[in-house]
Formats: structure tokens, C-alpha cells, sequence
């Protein structure tokens, strides 16, 4: 008898994911394709769909010429003079707040997650209460998570006024409204936010590692913390690439938190890139995809190892 | 008995809609201040008087968050009855997609060209001779508003205009009260241009962002605005601003600032308030330099529907808006000038008459940005000032120089 067809093995379920596969296509692969083609056109507010339309309003790379000459995008007026100014190198700018944003947040919310865990991880009594506590701002939305931040480190509302007002007079932490600090405000409460949950991924991890690996590193007389970091850690390594990527596309993506903490002020010295592809997109559509583009390629930078190190070692496999 | 009149009164509520043929019309707009509410619910008192219902679908924030929503709702195929929308170039690109409602029609059986004016605002509801929206208002937004009381206690003069407010500034610091009060965003644009247009004037003005003469706008009376709203500057660091420029407004109600720049609009925090123009308050057109004031105003325009009972209601709210009665009632509360000259203004508080004044009497009416330039321009327009008001480290040679390139970059 002949084979059966491929095409129809597993029929029921490749009926199944038929919607999904072609919601995938269209809205996403083709979405982002239509993306990056119209990111090299001059539209305005309106799309445009024709090829002939395309190619009438080609404008090559001046949407990119433009968006890295805009202050707000970046601006790095010591990368021209590095040298003698080396040491007041200093970005501002909607692409270095990002950056900074995401190395802090990515860093700082990884290493508090895996501590945290690591402490629940000593059999402590009331573990659920604490596990409750530290996962509680994560059910909370970056909306309210901004607006209680950008309360707490208003100047005229917040800590600072109520320090001042107990008599500690030259007390400051009014980092809302501070240029050079505004954006490690958004940084503390993107932490804030994000490390418990974090830490609930890191403690999945943890529990499960084998029992036997803790008894033979006990019967070896290995101290505990040398345990975690010599073997636990990189045994937990697929949780960790997961987790980075959970928490660096979030970085990249932010938007909701600094729209209701800071709403990219003072001035511009906290705007990040989405804000600035959706105050470009009511006006100038080219511009505000151009900007997605590279958001994309950045994301892209971002998700390409961990593809690699989830699907690629499979097929190194078999 | 009672069986009957539970029928007629089941009876009543399903036929006597449609026999006045009622409509419900959702209507976005981003009025939403205590002044601002009070107004625009003027206008749903008198479109529900007509039968049908005013559905309100205010968008908190400004227009800056509203335009994109409105924008995406009509170009996502999911059309409001009618809406707010800045004219100029805004709307445009959606009359020319063929999503707008054409009034023509009712324009021309109104007369709105003989009753409506000035000339230019209808002209910018209109495109290639048909009548795209509806103007309500007109607007002005070279405003500065000082409360008498916080200068006459300190012994001093209130100010006539924003240079004599600079002067007295120190002092007015020295006693814990803020010489300007600011709001964060869109409102630091608006103070900017308040402050180009008094100081340079309204040709200048119109040379710069029309005809985009670009010796003007590098030239030397540019430099001296530049170094005047750097004196702005330094009494309105990031601490002291707020969120909402209702806010500001209300820190010189409060008498806790002595001075803030905003448009009419501003007069309905005032009346709110019950302070008295010319007593309590002192309202000064063209920041109190030039007595200019722009042609800008809200219109509404009307989204086309498939549903020809919604079409039919569309006209009768643009012909209500129009009406002597709500003219006034609506621009009373809203603080800004009635499009239609042929109104009783007894009732007219003295910043109003002010504005008549400037509106009937002289040539200094000029239009708006919008009208001039394209909206990337200006967007991109307001992101240096918003910087420069904000960053001490960008000098005023530095700003202006980015301004000409804007100002050189934007399409004809």
C-alpha cells in the first residue's frame, strides 16, 4: 500500500492550528513585512496600498536619515569628539534612555529574581504569604505602577515633601522632575514591577533541580552558595535565556509605564521609542514606522540567540 | 384598566421615538475641564431638545490624545456619529479618502458664508468648494492671565504685559509666589508661540511659518525671542510644573502663581471660579504686547455613515450648532468667541468684548499654525521647545538654529 500523504497526517490537528498559523502570516509576518516596506516611503497619515503608490512615494533611507539627525531619537553629541571628552560621553534621547533602561532593568530585576528565589528556597516557613507579596505588583498594571511612582518621587507630593516636612529640610528625591535622574525613576519602578515575577520563574527553576544533585553536593561538603553558583545556575539555563527574554523584550517595549510617570518630561529626557513611534504615527506614518523598524532590529538582537539556543540544538541532535 | 395603560405606555415608548425619529449620535470631543464640560453639555441640551440623543464620548487628556483615537476610529471602518477635530490639515487626507459627511448642502440653505464669520474659518471647513465641518468657535490662544489680588498685596502695579510680569519676577519669587505657572506638554508650545507672535509680531510670524523666510527666522528679532523665553525659562523649572494646564490656571485662581499664558479657553476656569474679568482677574490678549489674536476654533465634523437616520441627524446637530441660542450659551461657558456677529452679547464678560474688539476692529487676526504648516512640523516644532524650556544646557543660539532647520525641512 502506498504511504499516506503527508500532507494529511495528523489531520484534526493541523485543521486545528489553521487559524493560528494563518493569523500568524497575515497579521504578524505581515505586518512587519508592511512595516519595513512602507518605513522607505513618505505616507503621511494615510497608508497606502498599491505597488505603484509604493514606488511613487520611495523615499530610501530618508525616514532613518532623519530619525537618527532627530534629538529626540538620540542624541550623542560626544560619539563625534570622543577623546579629550571621553569622560562627559553622555547619550540623551529616546534609543540611550531605552538602553539604559533595559541593561538596569534586565541586570538589577535577573539578580534581585534569583536571590529572592534562592531565599525561598530554604524551605522558610509562610512561603506562599511571601511568594504572594513579592509576585503582588506584577498582577498590578504599569498605568497604576507609574502613577504611584511618579507620586512618590514628585517633588511637591511625595517623599521628598514628607521628609522635609518631619525637618530634614535638604532632602531631595524629587527624580521626577530631575533630568539626570528621571530615568533610574522608571528604572526603580520597572524593578519594582517586574522582579517577583522574576523570581516566581527562577523559583520553578529552582524546584526543579533534582534532589539527588543537593545530596551529592552535601555528601561532597560543596557550601551551599558555591552549589547554586557552580552547578544549580547553569543547570538552570533554559530558564534563565526564557526569563531574560521575557524581561528584555518587556525593556525594549516599554511604554505604559513612562506615558503614566513621566509622559516622556521633563522635556524630553525620559521618551523612549514607542512613545515616540506612536506621537509620530497620527502625523507622520513613514517616520513612525522607520522607528518601529529599528525597534524590531533591536528586539531581533534580542530574540535570535535565545532561537538558536532553543530550536537550534535539537536539530544538532538528531 | 391598568393592563391598558401598561400597553399604551409600552406602545408610547416604542412608537414616539420613531415618530420624531430619534437618533442617537455618539459625539467625541476632549473637552473635559470644569469649564470645557460645562460648555459642551450647552450643546447636547440643545441637540436632545431636537429629538434625538447626544451619546457623549469625551477622550480624557488633550487633543493630543484624543486626535489619534478619533483618527483611527474613522480610518478603522468604526465612524462616530460626529467629532472634534482641529481644521487644517488634520482632516484632509480624510475628506480626500471620502470619509467625511459633505455639508454643502445645508451650508448653502443656511447661508453660513453670509452668517459665520471670519471668512478664513469656514474656508478651512472647506475643500474644493464643498463644506467639509462645522465651525462652533472661535479661539484665541495669545492670552495671559494675572490675578490682581497677588500683585496689589505685595504694593506692586499688576502687570500690563509679559515684559513688565519678567521685571516684577525677582520679586515675586522673593515673597514664595511663582512669577508663571506652566503646564507640562502641549501648553509649553502654546506659550512659545504666545510669546513669537507678541514679540515678533503677527508679519513675521506669518512670514516664518507660511511663506517660511528663513532670514527672518534666523535673523535677529528671532534671536531676541529666543533670549526672552530663556528668561521664561529659569522660572519654570521641571519641579514647578504641573500636569494639566486647568492646574496651572488654577495655581493663579489660588493666587499661589501670579501670572499663567493660555488661551480663552482658560476664562471658563475663571467663571467657575466667579471671578470677575477687569476686577478679580486680568485677561490680556496678545500677551499684553501686541493685541494680536489667531482664527483658530473648534469644528465638528461629521464621519459619513451608511445609516441614512444617521445622516439625517448629522444635519440636525450641524444646524443646531449654528443657532443664535446656543452660540451664546456654549461660548459663555467655554470662554470663546461666538462665530456669529449677529448675537446678543449682554450677557459678554469683559474679556469677550476685548476679544470682539480685536476680532471686528483690527487686521491682526492671523491663523493658526495648523493652518500654515503640517502637523509633523509642528509636532517636531513643539519637541525642541519642549526641550528647550525644559534643559537649561541648550542655549537659545542652539534652539534657533534647529528651528530653521525645521522651519527649511517642512513640505510647501
Amino acid at each position: 500500500m502506498d504511504r499516506p500523504n503527508p500532507l494529511f497526517r495528523n489531520l484534526s490537528s493541523k485543521l486545528a492550528s489553521a487559524p493560528m498559523v494563518l493569523i500568524v502570516l497575515c497579521v504578524f509576518v505581515g505586518g512587519t513585512l508592511w512595516t519595513i516596506l512602507f518605513s522607505f516611503t513618505n505616507i503621511k497619515i494615510l497608508p497606502i496600498f498599491t505597488p505603484s503608490e509604493w514606488v511613487n512615494g520611495f523615499v530610501g533611507f530618508a525616514n532613518y536619515e532623519r530619525l537618527f539627525n532627530t534629538d529626540r531619537w538620540m542624541n550623542c553629541p560626544a560619539i563625534t569628539k570622543i577623546g579629550t571628552e571621553a569622560w562627559k560621553f553622555k547619550c540623551a534621547g529616546a534609543m540611550p534612555n531605552m538602553v539604559t533602561f533595559a541593561l538596569l532593568a534586565i541586570t538589577i530585576s535577573m539578580t534581585l529574581g534569583f536571590l529572592l528565589a534562592v531565599m525561598m528556597d530554604q524551605k522558610i516557613r509562610l512561603e506562599g504569604v511571601f511568594r504572594t507579596i513579592y509576585l503582588y505588583p506584577f498582577a498590578l498594571s504599569f498605568i497604576v505602577t507609574g502613577h504611584v511612582w511618579a507620586w512618590i518621587m514628585s517633588p511637591e507630593y511625595g517623599l521628598q515633601a514628607a521628609v522635609r516636612k518631619l525637618g530634614w529640610e535638604s532632602f531631595s528625591f524629587g527624580w521626577i522632575a530631575d533630568r539626570d535622574m528621571v530615568m533610574y525613576a522608571i528604572v526603580i519602578a520597572g524593578i519594582w514591577q517586574g522582579t517577583g515575577f522574576v523570581m516566581a520563574l527562577m523559583l520553578a527553576g529552582l524546584r526543579g533541580i533534582d534532589e539527588d544533585i543537593w545530596k551529592a553536593a552535601r555528601v561532597d561538603g560543596i557550601p551551599a552558595w558555591r552549589t547554586y553558583l557552580q552547578i544549580v545556575l547553569p543547570m538552570m539555563k533554559p530558564v534563565l535565556v526564557t526569563t531574560f527574554v521575557i524581561v528584555a523584550s518587556g525593556a525594549v517595549r516599554v511604554y505604559d509605564l513612562v506615558v503614566a510617570m513621566t509622559d516622556g518630561g521633563p522635556g524630553i529626557a525620559s521618551d523612549v521609542p514607542t512613545r515616540y513611534v506612536y506621537t509620530n504615527f497620527s502625523a507622520n506614518l513613514g517616520q513612525s514606522l522607520s522607528a518601529s523598524t529599528v525597534m524590531l532590529v533591536t528586539m531581533a538582537f534580542i530574540l535570535i540567540p535565545w532561537i538558536r539556543l532553543e530550536f537550534g540544538k535539537k536539530e544538532q541532535g538528531h | 384598566m391598568k393592563n391598558w395603560k401598561l400597553a399604551a405606555a409600552l406602545l408610547a415608548t416604542v412608537a414616539l421615538p420613531s415618530l420624531a425619529s430619534a437618533t442617537d449620535l455618539e459625539v467625541t470631543h476632549w473637552w473635559t475641564s470644569g469649564g470645557e464640560a460645562a460648555a459642551v453639555a450647552e450643546f447636547a441640551k440643545a441637540f436632545d431638545a431636537t429629538g434625538n440623543k447626544w451619546v457623549d464620548g469625551a477622550i480624557a487628556g488633550s487633543g493630543d490624545t484624543a486626535r489619534p483615537i478619533i483618527i483611527s476610529r474613522i480610518l478603522g471602518g468604526n465612524p462616530m456619529g460626529a467629532t472634534q477635530l482641529n481644521p487644517g490639515k488634520d482632516a484632509d487626507e480624510l475628506i480626500a479618502a471620502g470619509l467625511m459627511q459633505d455639508l454643502t448642502e445645508l451650508a448653502s440653505k443656511e447661508e453660513w458664508a453670509k452668517i459665520l464669520r471670519p471668512a478664513s474659518q469656514l474656508e478651512s471647513c472647506t475643500v474644493d468648494g464643498k463644506v467639509y465641518c462645522v465651525p462652533v468657535n472661535l479661539h484665541s490662544a495669545q492670552w495671559m492671565w494675572t490675578n490682581r489680588k497677588v500683585f496689589t498685596d505685595l504694593g506692586m502695579e499688576p502687570p500690563k504685559d509679559i515684559n513688565e510680569l519678567i521685571a516684577l519676577a525677582p520679586k515675586l519669587q522673593e515673597a514664595g509666589i511663582q512669577p508663571l505657572s506652566m503646564a507640562q506638554g502641549w501648553p509649553v508650545g502654546l506659550m512659545v508661540n504666545d510669546v513669537l507672535v507678541a514679540q515678533a509680531g503677527v508679519d513675521n510670524f506669518v512670514k516664518v511659518y507660511k511663506d517660511r523666510d528663513l532670514s527672518i527666522a534666523g535673523g535677529a528679532e528671532f534671536t531676541k525671542i529666543f533670549e526672552t523665553l530663556a528668561n521664561i525659562r529659569q522660572y519654570t523649572p521641571a519641579d514647578k510644573m504641573v500636569p494639566q494646564w486647568n492646574e496651572a490656571v488654577g495655581l493663579v485662581i489660588e493666587g499661589k502663581a501670579a501670572a499663567n499664558i493660555m488661551g480663552d479657553w482658560a476664562g471658563g476656569e475663571f467663571a467657575v471660579a466667579n471671578m470677575v474679568a477687569g476686577k478679580d482677574y486680568d485677561c490680556l490678549p496678545g500677551l499684553g504686547v501686541t493685541p494680536v489674536l489667531n482664527t483658530g476654533g473648534d469644528v465638528f465634523y461629521f464621519p459619513k455613515s451608511a445609516d441614512p437616520a444617521v445622516t439625517e441627524a448629522q444635519m440636525v446637530m450641524a444646524s443646531t450648532l449654528v443657532t443664535k441660542e446656543v452660540q451664546v450659551a456654549f461660548n459663555l461657558k467655554k470662554g470663546s468667541l461666538p462665530m456669529r456677529a449677529d448675537v446678543d452679547l449682554a450677557a459678554a464678560n469683559d474679556c469677550m468684548k476685548k476679544g470682539l474688539e480685536i476680532l471686528d476692529g483690527s487686521t491682526a487676526v492671523f491663523p493658526n499654525d495648523v493652518q500654515m504648516i503640517d502637523r509633523d512640523s509642528i509636532n517636531q516644532i513643539n519637541d525642541l521647545f519642549t526641550e528647550f524650556m525644559a534643559n537649561p544646557d541648550v542655549t537659545a543660539a542652539d534652539a534657533q538654529a534647529k528651528f530653521v532647520a525645521i522651519i527649511e525641512a517642512a513640505p510647501k
